[in-house]
């Protein structure tokens, strides 16, 4: 990889004020998608700022009623949090499928919303449960914050902090994972809160994470796997690659999106 | 350059490092542990699990001033003082959990990490399911998983 400078701020705001006197560098949250992607020459920041030592942004926290996490909780940390996993084992689920134990050890969920990979499994929860990202300069809904592949809200200097999800009483996901990667071939997050609605969906779009409508329309009847039954939705703008065609990925979205179903209503 | 201290292995040690420095490069390279292997580069295989603070990391996708201030294990810090093997390296020794050798520093450190979130007595699907960041091509894995389902009980009755 090519050289840079190295960065340990204690603060969020030691952190901006390095983005800032460092126009070309990055923020280094748990490094498991910068650092290979250094490697490979495809980045080539001029600086690196390490988040690790930052304080107050780890942590899993129930705040009435949403569930707040520090953006450099490590994946390990959100999937065995006690009180994730009694108040919403769905999302509790959804870090504890991502990459192996290694990675899930040391890869973050700021670092992987930030990155919004297209086969991430974050960006279908946080877009699937609606939840709020919080920044050291505003509050992003998921709506507006995924803008396709690669691509966020987030402006110049900007940093996540936290992630905040409001506690849905039926929530589940359930991902195609692909072998090798462990990636999502495709990932579907349904949730239910009150009459809101959502189903999410990951790895399937050419241009990432996305709602389906048409699904979320059909489950206001009946929140159950039977009212999708026979929808299916066009495989154009479905990504193409040497795993998987477009209709198969089409196809795929609505079998996750029954299961998940299911499972959210196990 | 830049200066990085840490412990390794029970030791301080300190060195200058050039930013870009992988974690496995500073073991291998600056402090010669060369049991810590580079199989891949691209955090699949495992041949380079150290522990980070008494949890498994993969030092190829770590640099070496992240560990600033921590503690490191790597495979050459498991054997006693006087040679003897730990109870995880003796039972792959026992269960012929190994050919070549080469993910065997990574399998034995990931191991531990297993016992360390899963108790003593582990289960062949458990330990097959969580062997998921480390590659062996050499034995298929049937006496890796035995080994590793024997050395977590060896090092309950230690």
């Amino acid at each position: 990889m090519y050289n840079f400078t190295f960065h340990r701020p204690t603060t969020v705001r030691q952190a901006a004020g390095l983005l800032a006197r460092n126009p070309d560098g990055k923020l280094l949250a748990g490094g498991h998608s910068l650092l290979p992607v250094m490697k490979q020459r495809l980045a080539q920041p001029s600086a690196i700022v390490d988040l690790s030592l930052v304080e107050g942004i780890t942590g899993v926290e129930l705040k009435g009623r949403s569930v707040s996490i520090g953006a450099m909780t490590r994946h390990a940390d959100v999937a065995n949090s006690p009180v994730l996993k009694e108040v919403m084992p769905g999302l509790a689920a959804v870090p504890g499928s991502i990459g192996d134990p290694q990675v899930r050890n040391r890869g973050t969920i700021g670092g992987s919303i930030a990155n919004n990979d297209p086969n991430a499994d974050y960006p279908a929860a946080c877009l699937g449960l609606g939840a709020t990202i919080i920044t050291n300069k505003r509050r992003i809904a998921a709506d507006d914050f995924f803008q396709g592949m690669f691509t966020t809200a987030l402006e110049e200097g900007e940093i996540i902090v936290r992630i905040s999800f409001p506690v849905a009483k039926k929530a589940a996901y359930e991902k195609f994972k692909h072998p090798a990667s462990g990636f999502a071939l495709v990932g579907v997050f349904v949730s239910k809160r009150g009459p809101d609605i959502r189903v999410a969906v990951t790895g399937a779009g050419a241009n990432g994470v996305f709602r389906v409508p048409t699904f979320e329309e059909a489950l206001k009847k009946r929140f159950a796997a039977k009212s999708i039954e026979g929808l299916t939705i066009p495989a154009s703008g479905m990504n193409a690659d040497i795993h998987a065609s477009p209709e198969y990925r089409a196809h795929l979205v609505g079998v996750l999106a029954k299961r998940a179903l299911n499972k959210a209503n196990a | 350059m830049a200066a990085v201290s840490m412990t390794v292995n029970g030791k301080a040690v300190t060195g200058d490092v050039e930013p870009r420095t992988l974690l496995v490069q500073f073991l291998r390279e600056n402090l010669r542990l060369t049991g810590t292997h580079v199989g891949c580069d691209t955090s699949q295989c495992g041949a380079c699990i150290i522990h980070l603070d008494g949890i498994a990391a993969k030092a190829c996708t770590t640099l070496a001033l992240q560990c600033e201030g921590s503690s490191i294990t790597t495979i050459e810090g498991l054997a006693e003082p006087g040679g003897a093997l730990h109870p995880m390296q003796e039972a792959f020794r026992e269960h012929h959990g190994l050919q070549c050798g080469y993910c065997t520093p990574g399998m034995i450190m990931s191991a531990l990490d297993i016992v360390r979130r899963n108790g003593n007595d582990l289960d062949e699907h458990l330990i097959r399911d969580q062997l998921d960041g480390n590659i062996c091509r050499c034995t298929g894995y049937h006496n890796i998983v035995k080994a590793i389902e024997s050395g977590a009980k060896n090092m309950a009755a230690k």
